[in-house]
């Protein structure tokens, strides 16, 4: 009886408007996830002599030494990296947001620009600083007669994957705090709670959601990596099994699929967990005046401790990036502290060669970008703000994307989209460049996503009511209350989806079918086969990232302006 | 018949013969090739081409070799690719096998039908050779001046102990070039004994890299200082100014690096005349060049080339050591690969262990002879080079059909999973290691 009655209770809640956004955007994860993905990986449950349907190649996975030693080093690792992470992550964030700092948007978009590690050569680069004949060892054998194992085995990759994926905890959580509710944080004091007490009982807890949601991306995107590793050369992980697997010649075995799905079910756990931690709390907020934390001014000793501190986190996670800069002005580098000698010859040949690469990464990740927050925002609003049936599948289907190998789902989008004609010009749909950025938005997605729902989390809904009730429509309380009060976060969501997607590469040269289509990613790829290209593919690595890093900051400064003139901030 | 008369009808038959064609003959339009060869390369050749050919616009596609394979399989029903071109003689022949390829006579006269021991060109016509590669030996002279190593000449230098981690290679899975120096071993000296030599490099390794050019990579940035190459890679490290040198073993297979033109080919026309412009003096030519440094297969090249630069038509030691024989290592293919992989790649930590037990051992012995401890030793390296299959074996086609991807009919036989082959190579590797470990170390304790 009460079923009944709930489920009229819903049906009735079902409004037409969003059940329309919710079939469009279920229809777009079907069309673009979904079916290519299934086309490649439902091998995984296919009797590879008679085709019918089995189980037995998931039962060889858990029999087989190698894959269970791959999954427990995926663990150790993406959990160590989450430590690591939030350790870099942690000071940054309540630094920049809570004091008043000198250059606080400066260092958080330097924060960002570790996200883009260009394919390849940003494994050269570390390999050149922290490896074992890097600068740093080189310097110390030399002066001190000892080393450091950074980039050793598995040390290696957290070490690697930590500066690379920090990010996105700075920036989900920085997005965070700084939309607490002020008040909260006044009545704490005023009932007398001060300094880390203050921090780790109030605001650390009321900024949680951002926190969850940069962890949670951290560790899924460690575990489902296979760059790094492979560039590593640490082969027993997961990530990297199933890539061998399916990319090696001629062979047609089950396994890589069934690591596939693996990944894609571990992937999903882990944000059940995260999603488990988040239930039963409220983190809304109804005091937008306030604009976050109050920022206060520190000591002279404590702004000492603070900038040196911010100072030694930054020069730890661009070091990349800096190797990265002495690469491409180098001539040779080659078992030195130092190169031998500097020239411009490689940017030249860049500019020469490579204008293409870099207007066509501005285009694809920017529409990647912008078609991923307004999906993120969308389903972020159906999944928190509707009772729609199944809306958490919404949900839970574009995360599973983080999860799904680049090749799988650059093979699947061959699969699916090259025996469809294209109107009018007659090639086949896969070689159209939309394609490419419907690839990337896919593979970016559950970046924006996260940031989205964390926003939305913070935001109260009495809110919407209250604009509701002075008779706004739902698409304008959505447009003038909603969405502002979310920008934070979307753009947080904008800015990590669209740095990664400019250098993305495992689907990207699956798809890209013509040299004058190429993004960037391709462009370096194609450098960094040949020892002459080297040079040159660091150039063009440096202009991806000065290219999204003052993307990046543009944008932080549109945002800041923004909260200015509503009043928001001071 | 005057010598004019005779032209004459010669031509007036080939206009017959061609018929419509011979208006055609000058190709125009998109030459799209799917290439895993580096922008230094395919870009000299494609200037070359268009200068030649100024109606073609010549379309280069950049994937590695497994993914360019991919590429055709998956794309085969619509075909928008016009050549492939790539070292890896296997990855032509899984196209030949899924009959993605089309048979294609260079017109060009004069290349040797053998390069080496490897012949040139595919027996059925369906891929042809186009330059040729040796594998050898490159290193980075300031790391060894650095870590005192001397300079390897052979394979059996690299397994000496002085060696340990200072070596790297790609895996054979990964690189079709590895796959080849793999072979190479395998049937110079042997199922049994090549399986040896293998792992005792191997126990010598630094790391096993995913992609072919990892290794090149690695030593000319100094990660580790010597690397098991082909010798393009060294070659052209060294013309970009790298501290790098390379020498070739004494045993080695000159191998082709191949291009073939793609089944339904949009522009066969122009894909034909860049296969024959390749192989032309003046495609040859190209491959001199500095940042390229391949071996041209037509021998009258040679003589443009810079002094030093090795003639494998010349220098008959270059790779004549091994008769290579294409058939044994097509029909082990898959298997010598996920031998590797399960015996060597994935137990590299205990393979490491394992050797360097056994060198600390003999280092001792040598100091302090002791027969027993000898003995130990000798038992322990038995235990790292044992096979868990012999040769006949590893060429059953019962074996192979776990790697393949074919159906079988209800009738036949059901290999074992390739997931479960692979458990019990493992372990099997995994318990040789560790028991030959346990021996080095006893004859250590022996020996002290």
């Amino acid at each position: 009886m009460t079923s009944l009655a709930l489920s009229r209770e819903s049906i009735a809640r079902v409004r037409p408007g969003p059940a329309a956004v919710a079939a469009l955007i279920a229809l777009f994860l079907l069309l673009f996830l979904v079916v290519p993905v299934v086309q490649v990986i439902f091998v995984a449950f296919q009797d590879k002599t008679t085709g019918a349907f089995t189980l037995v190649n998931f039962a060889d996975f858990f029999r087989n030494d190698l894959f269970m030693r791959s999954f427990w080093n995926s663990f150790y690792v993406s959990a160590m990296s989450v430590v690591v992470a939030s350790a870099l992550a942690l000071p940054l964030a309540y630094l920049t947001t809570r004091f008043e700092f000198r250059g606080a948007v400066l260092i958080q978009s330097l924060g960002v620009i570790p996200l883009i590690m260009p394919p390849f050569i940003g494994a050269v680069a570390m390999q050149l600083l922290f490896g074992r004949n890097g600068t740093v060892n080189l310097l110390l054998r030399d002066h001190f007669g000892f080393s450091i194992p950074f980039m050793e085995g598995l040390n290696g990759v957290i070490f690697v994957q930590s500066i690379h994926y920090f990010p996105f905890i700075l920036i989900n959580l920085s997005a965070s705090l700084k939309n607490i509710d002020r008040a909260m944080e006044e009545s704490a004091q005023n009932l007398g709670c001060h300094g880390f007490r203050l921090f780790r009982r109030i605001v650390f807890p009321l900024a949680m959601p951002g926190y969850v949601a940069g962890a949670s991306l951290v560790f899924i995107k460690v575990f489902d990596d296979l760059g790094t590793p492979l560039l590593l050369n640490v082969s027993d992980m997961l990530a990297p099994q199933a890539y061998l697997r399916i990319s090696s010649i001629g062979i047609a075995d089950p396994m890589g699929y069934v690591i596939s799905v693996v990944l894609i079910v571990c992937s999903l756990l882990a944000l059940w967990v995260s999603a488990l931690a988040m239930r039963g709390k409220d983190y809304a907020t109804v005091q937008r005046g306030g604009g976050g934390l109050a920022r206060r001014r520190m000591k002279p000793l404590e702004l000492v401790a603070a900038y040196t501190v911010v100072l030694l986190i930054l020069m730890l996670v661009l070091a990349p990036h800096i190797g990265l800069s002495l690469l491409s002005f180098a001539t040779i580098w080659s078992f030195s502290p130092f190169p031998d000698a500097f020239t411009m010859k490689h940017y030249h040949t860049v500019f020469v060669e490579s204008g293409q690469y870099i207007t066509n990464t501005l285009l694809y990740a920017s529409l990647a970008a912008a078609l991923d927050v307004v999906i993120g925002t969308a389903i972020a609003y159906l999944v928190l703000r509707t009772k729609l049936p199944g809306r958490q599948w919404l949900d839970y289907a574009a995360m599973a994307a983080l999860a799904v190998p680049g090749v799988v789902l650059g093979i699947g989008y061959l699969r699916s989209f090259y025996g469809i004609p294209m109107p009018f010009s007659g090639q086949p749909l896969s070689s159209f460049w939309l394609i490419l950025v419907f690839a990337l938005a896919i593979r970016r997605l559950p970046y924006a996503l996260r940031a989205c729902t964390a926003a939305l989390q913070q935001v109260s809904s009495s809110l919407e009511e209250a604009a509701e009730n002075l008779a706004a429509t739902k698409l304008r309380t959505l447009g003038r209350i909603v969405v502002p009060l979310m920008s934070g976060g979307i753009l947080a969501g904008f800015v990590t989806s669209f740095a990664t997607a400019a250098v993305e590469l495992s689907a990207t040269i699956m798809l890209v079918q013509s040299q004058s289509d190429a993004p960037l990613a391709y462009g370096l790829y194609v450098y960094m086969q040949s020892a002459a290209g080297r040079g040159p593919g660091a150039a063009l690595g440096v202009f991806a990232v000065v290219i999204v890093g003052l993307g990046t900051y543009l944008s932080h400064v549109i945002i800041e302006r923004g909260r200015r003139e509503r009043g928001q901030e001071r | 018949m005057s010598r004019t008369l005779r032209s004459v009808a010669a031509a007036l038959a080939f206009v017959l013969a061609s018929g419509t064609a011979a208006f055609a003959q000058d190709p125009s339009g998109k030459l799209v090739i799917v290439t895993s060869f580096p922008k230094d390369l395919t870009s000299a050749f494609q200037q070359a081409f268009q200068k030649a050919h100024p109606k073609v616009t010549v379309e280069i596609l950049n994937r590695n070799t497994n993914a360019g394979v991919k590429f055709l399989q998956e794309t085969a029903s619509n075909n928008g690719t016009d050549l492939f071109w790539a070292s890896a003689p296997d990855a032509f022949e899984v196209l030949k096998g899924a009959n993605l390829l089309q048979a294609y006579k260079p017109k060009v006269e004069g290349i040797p039908e053998k390069v080496g021991a490897y012949p040139v060109n595919d027996p059925q016509g369906m891929y042809a050779g186009f330059a040729a590669s040796g594998y050898g030996i490159m290193w980075n002279t300031r790391y060894m001046k650095a870590n005192n190593l001397p300079a390897p000449k052979e394979w059996a230098d690299l397994t000496k102990a002085i060696y340990y981690d200072h070596v790297a290679i790609s895996a054979p899975s990964r690189s079709g070039t590895t796959h080849l120096t793999i072979e190479t071993i395998l049937q110079g000296e042997g199922w049994e004994k090549g399986w040896r030599t293998n792992k005792e490099l191997a126990g010598n390794y630094r790391t096993i890299t995913e992609r072919s050019f990892g290794v090149p990579d690695g030593v000319n940035s100094g990660s580790f200082g010597v690397g098991i190459v082909i010798d393009f890679f060294a070659l052209s490290s060294q013309a970009s100014g790298f501290p790098v040198e390379f020498t070739y073993p004494t045993v080695t297979t000159i191998v082709p690096a191949n291009i073939g033109v793609v089944k339904n080919a949009p522009n066969k026309l122009a894909a034909e005349t860049f296969v024959d412009f390749i192989l032309s003096p003046a495609g040859q030519e190209v491959l001199l060049q500095p940042a390229i440094r391949r071996l041209p297969v037509n021998p009258a090249t040679y003589e443009k080339a810079p002094a030093g630069y090795p003639n494998p038509f010349k220098d008959t030691s270059l790779g004549a050591q091994v008769n290579f024989d294409v058939e044994v290592s097509q029909a082990r293919y898959n298997v010598v690969d996920a031998l590797f992989d399960q015996l060597i790649t994935f137990q590299l930590d205990d393979l490491k262990a394992a050797t360097r037990a056994i060198h600390q051992a003999e280092a001792a012995i040598a100091k302090k002879p002791n027969d027993k401890a000898r003995s130990l030793v000798a038992e322990a390296r038995d235990l790292v080079a044992a096979m868990p299959v012999t040769a006949e074996q590893a060429a059953d086609p019962q074996l192979a059909g776990a790697f393949t991807v074919e159906r079988k009919s209800a009738t036949d036989a059901v290999p074992e999973r390739q997931a479960q082959v692979e458990q019990k190579w493992a372990a099997f590797a995994k318990e040789n290691y560790a028991a030959a470990r346990k021996k080095a170390e006893e004859a250590l304790a022996l020996a002290r």
